[in-house]
């Protein structure tokens, strides 16, 4: 993990009381944060604690029903990410910030190569040189550690592993300054697992790119994050640096959590 | 003196949930100030708190109340109720911490780990490697393991690939949970000497060290923890 700059720099992202609901149901109430530059935040909390909803409210996916989202963005500064138009809030999720889902099929395009999944983003982004942009789509195949030479393979003929690798690729290609990340390992064997997160370890602390990352595992949560945040039934009940939580764990719900790990 | 750490009023309780709420007070007002130039050996009984004090003047473990001064780059910095953000600063360039089990990373050579710190300081690549190497070197890991993740290691080359990772940096604070606990005579030399020499470069040094005789060879002064544990039911 690297440090993070603090000359008074604003919050990249900030989540001001946001409340969703399913039907009479609360998915996640009235939650407060703010994401600096290059921080990674963890969000965890078993299975229907609201983190993946909170997550998609906080990458415009999701519209809450209370409250703001307030994202700084790199060319027009703080804006809400409920009040802007769909077709603006589209464009950001594709320039400023990334999103990797839990399967990597939600986050590809299956039917066209490796390469033009990376290469796509950056013609999103306007960029128009076949050679460059094919160029820096095997920069970046490299990069995540997949061999150049299946550059024009599809997707569905990678492994799990390579697919994930692929979609964080896909999400990095444009220097986002922001991804968010539901899940990123859960779908993994653990030893495809450990080589996925060393990359993401390396490459948010080289990109100082900030992160939310959404994860059940708690020993995911402690080699990425700086912080974390404990929910449950929606509520966040607990935060703070990453070792604090897990060390010195003070509400019951994160005491039951930490206590409940096996040990291997 | 130039002080560098000034605890006040620091109180730890813990309440275990999963326990039907038991209580444990394990620190209850404890007082201290460590300058520059000292080691400062805690001492106390097994139970009676010292890795919990340790733990709270890294802001690992967070204090029921009491404050935990830390002289940080020109300022004060209360590392029990700064933002995180300045927290993990004071940590990144102030406090450096060897606790008494290295936490492996998957993949990441030993090599690599012990460098870190360094390339996150912004240290050029070659000199933080040659740094690494060296430090290695000297605590006598063989270069045949530089290239091979630590968790095969045995115990005392992990603890001293712990070490390495930590020495690396000068950091003008140090805190240290029993780092020689489980190394051989030759190398207890050599980590003494490194503290020694921390020391006499002007770091505060913080420790808990077991052994007799390397508490004769690294303590200025010793601080007593006052015997205040109780269990109260809740």
């Amino acid at each position: 993990m690297s440090s993070i700059n603090m000359n008074n720099t604003p919050p990249l992202l900030q989540a001001r009381n946001v409340s969703k609901f399913y039907g009479g149901k609360t998915a996640c109430e009235q939650v407060n944060l703010s994401l600096y530059p290059g921080e990674v935040l963890g969000i965890v909390g078993e299975s229907g604690s609201g983190k993946s909803t909170l997550l998609n409210c906080l990458a415009g996916q999701l519209q809450p029903e209370q409250g703001e989202v307030l994202f700084n963005t790199r060319d027009e500064g703080i804006v809400d990410l409920f009040t802007i138009s769909e077709a603006r809030r589209r464009l950001l999720a594709r320039t400023d910030w990334g999103f990797v889902h839990q399967s990597a099929r939600d986050g590809l395009r299956v039917e066209v190569s490796a390469g033009a999944n990376v290469g796509e983003r950056l013609m999103a982004v306007g960029a128009r040189h076949y050679g460059q942009i094919r160029a820096e789509a095997q920069d970046w195949l490299h990069r995540v550690e997949i061999d150049a030479n299946r550059i024009d393979d599809l997707p569905r003929d990678f492994s799990g592993g390579m697919q994930q690798r692929l979609q964080i690729a896909r999400n990095l290609v444009t220097k986002p300054r922001l991804i968010f990340m539901d899940e990123p390992t859960a779908s993994l064997d653990v030893s495809v697992q450990a080589r996925l997160l060393d990359l993401l370890r390396q490459l948010v602390s080289q990109l100082q790119v900030a992160a939310v990352i959404v994860t059940h595992d708690l020993a995911v949560a402690r080699l990425l994050a700086h912080r974390l945040m404990v929910m449950r039934q929606g509520q966040v009940v607990e935060e703070g640096l990453t070792d604090q939580v897990l060390d010195d764990p003070q509400h019951p719900y994160t005491q039951l959590l930490v206590s409940s790990v096996l040990q291997a | 003196m130039l002080k560098r750490i000034v605890v006040e009023g620091l109180s730890k309780d813990f309440t275990l949930h999963l326990q039907g709420g038991q209580e444990m007070s394990i620190l209850s007002k404890i007082d201290m100030q460590v300058d520059a130039g000292e080691c400062v050996v805690i001492h106390a009984p097994s139970g009676a708190g010292k890795s919990t004090l340790l733990r709270c003047l890294y802001a690992n473990y967070r204090a029921s109340s009491g404050s935990v001064n830390i002289w940080h780059e020109g300022n004060w910095v209360d590392v029990q109720s700064a933002p995180a953000q300045q927290v993990l600063a004071v940590r990144h360039s102030t406090l450096g911490f060897v606790t008494q089990f290295l936490r492996v990373i998957p993949r990441i050579s030993t090599l690599d780990l012990v460098a870190e710190p360094l390339l996150m300081r912004g240290v050029e690549k070659q000199a933080a490697y040659e740094q690494a190497e060296e430090l290695l070197s000297r605590l006598r890991i063989p270069q045949r393991l530089w290239q091979i993740p630590p968790a095969t290691f045995s115990g005392g080359e992990q603890q001293r690939v712990n070490i390495a990772r930590t020495m690396i940096c000068d950091y003008p604070i140090l805190l240290l949970d029993e780092p020689t606990a489980s190394l051989d005579e030759a190398n207890r030399a050599t980590v003494i000497d490194m503290i020694n020499g921390a020391r006499e470069r002007g770091a505060a040094v913080v420790g808990i060290f077991h052994d007799e005789a390397v508490r004769q060879a690294l303590a200025t002064r010793i601080f007593s923890i006052p015997a205040a544990v109780s269990l109260v039911a809740a």
